[in-house]
């Protein structure tokens, strides 16, 4: 779980929280500080927000991804996150707002676009295709061919070959790279994806929810993938609406409630408690408590 | 580091087998063929054959490409009347306008790529179901098939092939024979064949093929790949017009004169050939192979009537008896493939 070579050291991350930062959550000024000693951060977004026709979707967000850093965006539902990673990745532009790539003013035209400057992405909403192969799926996109003018062809054999080969260089255990990509399990595809994108030369990775629709042991699986991305100096935004899989692999907690930003936080400026009781909403979940403490009826209920 | 799931071991090689697409058509061919062959050695014999492989031929032609599109995602409903408009355009120009057949044929594959180029704009451009975009376009031909036929000729059809310039030639090449062990098969049988393995090439060996099945199983997974959705859709309708224009040339140049009405009901077959060669209707699975014999059992089904001396009749109900079987076997295939999803 240690950074490799060439990974700019940043405050955030690597040794233990420092001894007692006190019960005050101090959100991390991002701009300031760590970035006049670093390379800039691969990519990063200024104040960006979104709207959909009278719905605002997301308003004044900043974050940033650095090299083998894990940023972790948490909120509820509806809170926004999907919307700021399809920013983040191509898929929509802000409307307001800066995108900075290498620390340079980026724009992209599409999801290819992104995918082309190396940002990859594994969309909740919109997973592999499910009745194609494994080997098929992780090559849409960018199929290797052999061959020139009409006899041009895919590299099938080449294909299922690296598959194979990437898959088990990532200890990821497929048995058949020819059985449908709907036929595996949801940790298993997955992680097919994160291969995937570190195959193509990722160097930042964001993925939507990759936890959320799964069992423990198989999210455990999940998050050993990414800190392996990590490992291997890819930037990873990391999506989830549960602090106990965020925190342990995050350098960098963005908290979204409603589309706004609650604050950013390093590593250091946040426990695991403090992450989870402001994920939960923090006094609201208290004032829960006491009303079940004093026996009164249960309000709205709270999933 | 193993990721346990008792979901893998149901893929047992049984299992695999029968998610072959193909696989539900070779059945019922082989089941067909045995029926048949039973009931007429006419049938069975190498003549009989050369006379089945005739309808099977052009009909797989239209399914091939029919299963193409399908696989993509979409339907096209123009196909069948767009088979008459090309063969009216070709013999209108060649024998009313004095131009050759070879001009007359370049012409009216102009006009099938633009249809199909339009039928695959207004889809992607609209959302549309290419159900019913295609339907308009079906209508909206028919009607001019038969408008511009009566106003040319004063009758609902237009003749007169045989003596226009370049038809030998382009009737040795689309609608000739050649003899195989001593019989005569129609050269369509060629052209078949070799659509058939163009077409499995592309799906199976292609870039173009990986992204066919992509955007029928998923198109917004498949943009959100980097795959040019719209631009892949729209060129699988022009294909599908493009084998409509090929089999409008052979049928045209074989009976030298087409009828204002022709082709009009042969889009359900296309469709019914496909599915029958394990396309899903929902797009994203299927085998250009499978839907070559689905047009096969059609040819044997066809003429086996006949050869057998039953009453021809008795054809459509035959029909929907494939049909009906075929799409409850695809929906095994879709059904195993959904259930492990999650
Ligand atoms: N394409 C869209 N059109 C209209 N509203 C949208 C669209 N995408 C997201 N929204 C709205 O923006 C808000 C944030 O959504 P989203 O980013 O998906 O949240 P999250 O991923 O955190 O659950 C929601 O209220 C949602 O309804
Ligand atoms: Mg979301």
């Amino acid at each position: 779980m240690t950074g490799t070579d060439g990974v700019p050291a940043d405050a955030a991350r690597g040794g233990p929280p420092p001894g007692g930062p006190g019960p005050e959550i101090v959100a991390a000024d991002p701009g300031t500080g760590r970035a006049a000693q670093a390379a800039p951060p691969l990519l990063e977004v200024r104040a960006v927000g979104k709207t959909f026709g009278g719905v605002i979707a997301l308003r004044d967000v900043s974050t940033r991804v650095c090299q083998g850093e894990v940023t972790c965006v948490l909120g509820d539902n509806g809170a926004g996150k999907s919307t700021l990673i399809k920013i983040l990745s191509g898929m929509h532009a802000p409307d307001s707002g800066e995108y900075l790539l290498d620390g340079a003013p980026a724009a992209f035209t599409s999801p290819r676009d992104a995918m082309d400057q190396g940002i990859a992405t594994v969309y909740q909403d919109l997973a592999m295709i499910p009745l194609m192969s494994v080997w098929r799926n992780f090559f849409l996109g960018s199929e290797p061919v052999l061959g020139r003018g009409p006899l041009r062809r895919f590299d099938v054999a080449g294909a299922r070959r690296v598959v194979r080969e990437e898959l088990r260089s990532m200890g990821i255990d497929i048995r058949d790279v020819d059985q449908p990509m709907g036929t595996l399990s949801g940790g298993e595809r997955q992680s097919v994806a994160i291969a995937r994108a570190v195959h193509f030369g990722a160097r930042v990775l964001i993925l939507d929810e990759p936890t959320s629709a799964l069992g423990v042991k198989q999210a455990g699986v999940v998050l050993r993938y990414i800190a392996q991305a990590r490992d291997r100096g890819l930037g990873v935004v990391f999506i989830t609406h549960n602090p106990h899989h965020a925190y342990p692999i995050g350098d960098r907690f963005l908290l979204l409630n409603r589309g706004t930003s609650l604050g950013e936080y390093g590593k250091a400026g946040i426990t695991r408690e403090e992450l989870t009781s402001l994920m939960a909403g923090g006094t609201e979940l208290e004032r829960l408590a006491h009303e079940l403490d004093r026996g009164e009826p249960p309000g709205p209920a709270y999933p | 580091m193993t990721v346990a799931d008792e979901r893998l071991a149901r893929t047992g090689a049984a299992r695999r087998l029968l998610v072959r697409p193909e696989l539900g058509a070779v059945v019922g061919a082989v089941a067909v063929f045995a029926f048949f062959a039973s009931q007429s050695a006419t049938f069975r014999s190498i003549e009989g054959v050369a006379n089945w492989l005739d309808p099977a031929s052009t009909l797989g032609i239209m399914a091939v490409a029919i299963a193409l599109l399908m696989i993509g995602g979409e339907f096209d409903l123009s196909a069948g009347v767009l088979t008459g408009t090309t063969g009216l355009i070709m013999v209108i120009l060649a024998t009313r306008y004095g131009l050759s057949v070879w001009t007359a044929m370049l012409v009216s594959l102009a006009a099938a790529l633009l249809v199909g180029f339009l039928n695959g704009l207004i889809v992607v451009r609209t959302g549309l179901p290419s159900f019913i975009v295609t339907l308009g376009t079906f209508l909206m031909l028919q009607g001019v098939n038969l408008g511009v036929t009566k106003a040319l000729t004063g009758t609902v059809q237009v003749g007169g092939l045989r003596g226009a310039e370049g038809y030998e030639g382009a009737r040795a090449l689309l609608a000739g024979t050649v003899q195989v062990g001593g019989t005569d098969f129609r050269v369509a049988v060629l052209w078949w064949l070799g659509v058939t393995a163009l077409a499995t090439w592309v799906l199976m060996r292609t870039r173009a093929g990986n992204r066919i099945f992509a955007v029928g199983g998923d198109a917004r997974a498949a943009r959100a790949a980097g795959v040019p959705a719209e631009r892949t859709k729209i060129a699988l309708f022009m294909t599908a017009a493009v084998a409509a224009w090929l089999v409008g040339s052979i049928l045209a140049l074989r009976f030298t004169s087409v009828q204002a009405n022709s082709g009009i009901g042969q889009e359900f077959v296309y469709i019914i050939a496909a599915v029958i060669g394990g396309c899903l209707l929902t797009g994203g699975y299927g085998s250009a192979i499978g839907a070559a014999i689905g047009a096969v059992i059609f040819g044997m089904a066809d003429k086996g009537i006949v050869f057998a001396g039953w009453d021809a009749d008795w054809f459509t109900f035959f029909l929907g008896a494939m049909l009906l079987l075929a799409t409850l076997a695809n929906r095994l295939v879709r059904r195993y493939a959904e259930e492990v999803r999650r």
